[in-house]
């Protein structure tokens, strides 16, 4: 990344938050004749001009399929597709060789469970994942222990929202096959110690997986640095284009995993008689990608830089540490998740308000929150609640929108009194 | 209409009340039909309890659960028109409830359940809440899937 380091940010320009503001098309949009208070930011973030207008500009001038053609216009879109892919790899500090392009961070998962659980997985192996997982951290495990015959250990959550890194420890055993925890709860905001789990861990010889989803949006990712086997990340949730997501796994997995689909693209000859496949990235690539989307989430990566990360890791912490101020100041309200490393997501209940009676009444004010059990059922399970609502903010959002998230939720109060 | 009359219009007095107390909530010992239902958008839960005599008339109408507002004062404003009433007038006010709240189809309601017709009335501000709906109408699917015997009901 060529964002500043945080010794040099002095000399910058101040964060400025209205500038970043107007390169977001949808905030200057009204709901219900109201400003738009976008606060939904950990299902799905909005988008700069610099990723639409890309995209059109690909679609308008450059698009072709890729890999297949020796046309002018197959080569130009290829050369963009394998530079997006550059741009993955160089956010992540990983070798393009090792970023294979998904879905989704869901996707990602999924193959993971799929090719590497299905090939190095036997019936009795333990998967370590933890109470805080967001569904699609649990259910690609429990399929594969369907199909093979795995179990799933779970490590517990305490009072604060972190995770309990003793019993972590204590789970793993000779059983232990793989971990696959999340890098940031989605609910609680909690950025569990990445680098410390993973240690523990490679201690055993045990492969850990990260769920990124949420962490690669709220500050620097480094896959080296934690030395992490696989990591997931969504291009919708870091202002990208849904649609595409990434799998970072170490190249040394990669080249011994078996395909997960089927398909063009992913194999070296096909015949009747038997088929070979392609190398890593590719072998897991099949049939056409997602290439409009693939550039989109390198110019939307593009644009994090621009405004650096560590500005933006600033911005969102001075929103949390006021919302966290605003909301607990309210009678009734508690927030779910008050770790000391968290990242801009805030969840709460109010006394005597349902979630969705919430975020019914504070839309009506033009405020979009998440609410329900945000695909993480188990935690809600455990923290008492059906359904909680959650503000989860972005690089785009203001104090004064903190503001109005506060004030609509006092209407609530009133309405419920 | 404006947002605020909107949520006026959804949020009604009625409603706040019955969220809040809501009327049946429990577990009658003598139910002889249930059903379990569940909303896996927010995951709200019910049990919706009934008591058929044998000329097919509800005694009893109860249900526990957890929701929202909108689900609960549905629960409980279901349960008090529903005692007394047969098993075809509780599908027919199923019906009828169904069309106020999505607003499609016709359900007209015949003369002897004018009273409910109106008071179900209460709840017809869901209509202009589209994501709500569902809320609403949970306890009534799972009653009607009690009287059917299916013990399983959800809103998707």
């Amino acid at each position: 990344m060529n964002a500043p380091a945080p010794e040099t940010k002095t000399n910058a320009p101040a964060y400025d938050v209205a500038r970043v503001r107007r390169d977001f098309p949808i905030l200057a949009r009204a709901v219900y004749g109201k400003p738009l208070v976008y606060l939904d930011n950990g299902a799905s973030a909005q988008k700069p001009r610099a990723v639409i207008e890309r995209m059109r500009e690909f679609m308008e001038r450059d698009y072709a399929n890729i890999h297949r053609g020796v046309h002018y216009l197959s080569q130009r879109s290829t050369q963009l597709y394998d530079e997006a892919r550059g741009t993955v790899a160089r956010f992540l500090n990983a070798g393009p060789r090792e970023i294979v392009f998904t879905r989704n961070a869901t996707e990602a998962i999924n193959l993971v469970a799929a090719s590497y659980g299905g090939a190095f997985l036997a019936p009795g192996d333990e998967i370590v994942v933890s109470e805080m997982e967001h569904h699609a951290n649990i259910v690609p495990w429990q399929l594969l222990g369907d199909r093979i015959g795995t179990r799933l250990r779970v490590v517990p959550v305490d009072g604060t929202g972190n995770l309990d890194l003793d019993a972590y420890a204590h789970l793993l055993g000779p059983k232990t096959k793989l971990v696959a925890l999340t890098h940031c709860s989605n609910v609680l905001g909690t950025v569990n110690p990445a680098a410390e789990i993973v240690r523990i861990a490679h201690r055993h010889g045990v492969p850990v997986l990260l769920d990124g989803a949420q962490a690669a949006v709220h500050g620097r990712v480094d896959v080296k640095a934690l030395d992490v086997d696989f990591y997931a990340v969504t291009g919708h949730k870091l202002y990208g284009p849904s649609g595409i997501g990434v799998l970072y796994a170490k190249a040394e997995h990669l080249k011994k995993m078996p395909p997960y689909q089927g398909g063009g693209d992913m194999i070296r000859n096909v015949s009747f008689a038997g088929t070979s496949y392609a190398d890593p990235p590719e072998r897991f690539e099949a049939g056409t990608p997602a290439i409009v989307e693939a550039i989109g989430l390198a110019a939307a990566l593009d644009y994090i830089a621009s405004l650096g990360q560590d500005a933006i890791a600033a911005h969102e912490q001075s929103l949390l540490r006021y919302a966290t101020e605003r909301l607990a100041a309210i009678p009734g309200l508690t927030i779910h998740g008050t770790a000391p490393e968290k990242a801009a997501i805030v969840s709460f209940s109010l006394e005597g308000a349902h979630a969705h009676d919430i975020g019914t009444i504070v839309d009506r004010a033009g405020v979009a929150l998440r609410t329900g059990h945000h695909c993480a059922q188990p935690l809600h399970e455990k923290l008492g609640v059906a359904a909680t609502a959650r503000a989860s903010f972005a690089l785009y959002n203001t104090i004064e929108e903190v503001d109005a998230l506060a004030a609509s939720v006092r209407s609530v109060r009133e309405i419920f009194a | 209409m404006s947002a605020a009359d909107d949520l006026r219009d959804l949020y009604q007095e009625v409603i706040l009340d019955h969220g809040k107390h809501p009327r049946n909530k429990r577990h009658p010992a003598d139910a002889n039909r249930e059903a379990h239902g569940h909303n896996p958008l927010c995951g709200d839960q019910l049990t919706v309890y009934l008591t058929l005599d044998d000329r097919r008339t509800i005694r009893d109408v109860a249900f526990e659960g957890r929701g929202c507002a909108i689900s609960t004062a549905s629960a409980s404003l279901m349960s008090e028109m529903l005692m007394g009433k047969t098993d075809t007038q509780a599908k027919a006010l199923f019906d009828a409830f169904h069309a106020l709240v999505t607003g499609e189809g016709d359900a007209t309601l015949p003369p002897e359940l004018e009273d409910e017709a109106d008071r179900m009335q209460v709840l017809a501000g869901v209509r202009q809440f589209p994501m709500r709906v569902k809320c609403a109408t949970l306890a009534w699917h799972t009653m009607n899937a009690a009287l059917a015997g299916a013990g399983e009901a959800t809103t998707e």
